[in-house]
């Protein structure tokens, strides 16, 4: 039982995803700064982290390694268009809104990174719990991001007021800053700042 | 006519850099920007793939995926554009694996100085979002072209200049829990702004 929690929890803080191992970032930034397509994007990426690392796994003894990127490729394609299919179902404005992004997690490095580094090793309950690790420590960094975003750019979290606007005769004059694409390198470098600060031994040592 | 393709180049170049106002391609970008030279070869890699799918994914979209596009064959009203995504990086993973074989045997030099850099690229997410782009603003061939371009050259443009940056802040004293990829996300948002003043320009 003592590993199947450290395969859940330590992708979220000790070995995070975005913070240590580089992976994800692409599609991490754009989406952010509403909680709304936030939210949308960590569950898509949640469905396919862990049902890729479930198949992957499943079949992993059956894959000839020279093409297994491929096959590897073909499994998360075919989940994320599942995804895209189903926004455009139930939540067409949010599919809008997050246009190429929703197809863009095929190639988010989490995805095949955790495929090849964990699935083709593992079994499948291990690979999906280890999916759904990376799948929330991914979703920690975006919430966070997300959350300061909207707050304090927009005076808004979900679309609900929070801090009253000073152009609608409130106290809060909102900081432009946090809607523009910029922001979210400055608060993810400070929330990496921040866990290093706590967790010394994740500090880079100079090359 | 020609303006127009112009307009288009320089808005992909600088106005909507894919890496620095979409964050496409961050991983490799992060990752792979210690070093001036390295940074070059991957950027030069990025433009030849992009140059190549994005025009490729433009007549797969329009005569195969595209709602009515199979008239040709005389099939009416199929609309495959749901396997959009598997085939566009059908595509890329194809045509990186064409160029790959085709450098190592015609132009061999290029072909060392890139080396693993070119498999790479068929998870570079600033090569499936170009082609993305271009399928979603409704380009058509000779805009898909001047488009991969652009975006390729924006996309080595600014890895260039951050592996500049951070070859010379290996002189700096960066606080502890920065250093490393830390001030790298600060560096790439400064770079960012600097690129926002690009907005607006129009030719």
């Amino acid at each position: 039982m003592g590993k199947a929690r450290e395969t859940l929890l330590g992708p979220v803080l000790d070995d995070n995803p975005i913070a240590l191992q580089i992976l994800g970032i692409c599609s991490a930034l754009a989406v952010t700064s509403k909680m709304e397509t936030a939210v949308t994007m960590c569950l898509a990426v949640i469905f396919v982290l862990v049902f890729s690392n479930g198949a992957i796994s499943l079949i992993r003894n059956y894959m000839p390694s020279s093409i297994r990127m491929i096959m590897q490729m073909t499994v998360i394609a075919s989940l994320v268009i599942i995804v895209d299919q189903f926004l455009r179902a139930y939540a067409f404005d949010i599919s809008k809104q997050l246009s190429v992004f929703v197809g863009l997690i095929i190639t988010n490095c989490i995805v095949m990174g955790r495929a090849e580094a964990f699935a083709m090793k593992n079994t499948v309950g291990t690979s999906m719990l280890d999916g759904l690790g990376n799948a929330l420590g991914y979703s920690l960094i975006l919430l966070v991001v997300g959350v300061l975003r909207e707050l304090f750019g927009s005076g808004n979290l979900f679309g609900q007021e929070l801090l009253s606007l000073n152009t609608e005769g409130g106290w809060y004059v909102p900081n432009g800053l946090m809607l523009l694409p910029p922001s979210a390198f400055f608060i993810i470098g400070g929330f990496i700042w921040l866990l290093r600060s706590f967790k010394t031994e994740q500090i880079e040592q100079e090359a | 006519m020609l303006e127009a393709y112009l307009n288009l180049f320089v808005k992909a170049v600088f106005v909507e850099n894919i890496a620095l106002a979409f964050f496409l391609g961050m991983c490799t970008f992060l990752a792979i920007s210690k070093r001036i030279s390295t940074a070059f070869g991957l950027g030069v890699a990025v433009i030849a793939v992009q140059t190549l799918t994005v025009p490729i994914n433009n007549l797969v979209y329009n005569y195969l995926l595209k709602e009515d596009a199979l008239l040709w064959l005389g099939l009416e009203g199929v609309d495959l554009t749901f396997v959009g995504l598997i085939s566009y990086i059908g595509v890329i993973a194809a045509s990186v694996q064409i160029l790959e074989m085709f450098l190592d045997k015609y132009v061999p030099s290029l072909y060392n100085a890139l080396g693993i850099f070119l498999p790479l690229i068929t998870v570079n997410c600033a090569i499936l979002g170009g082609s993305l782009f271009m399928v979603e603003r409704d380009y058509d061939f000779g805009e898909s072209v001047v488009y991969g371009l652009g975006s390729g050259i924006g996309w080595a443009l600014a890895i260039v200049a951050l592996a500049g940056i951070r070859e010379k802040m290996r002189y700096s004293d960066v606080p502890l829990g920065l250093r490393g990829l830390g001030i790298t996300f600060m560096t790439v948002g400064l770079m960012a702004m600097a690129f926002m003043a690009f907005s607006g320009i129009q030719l």
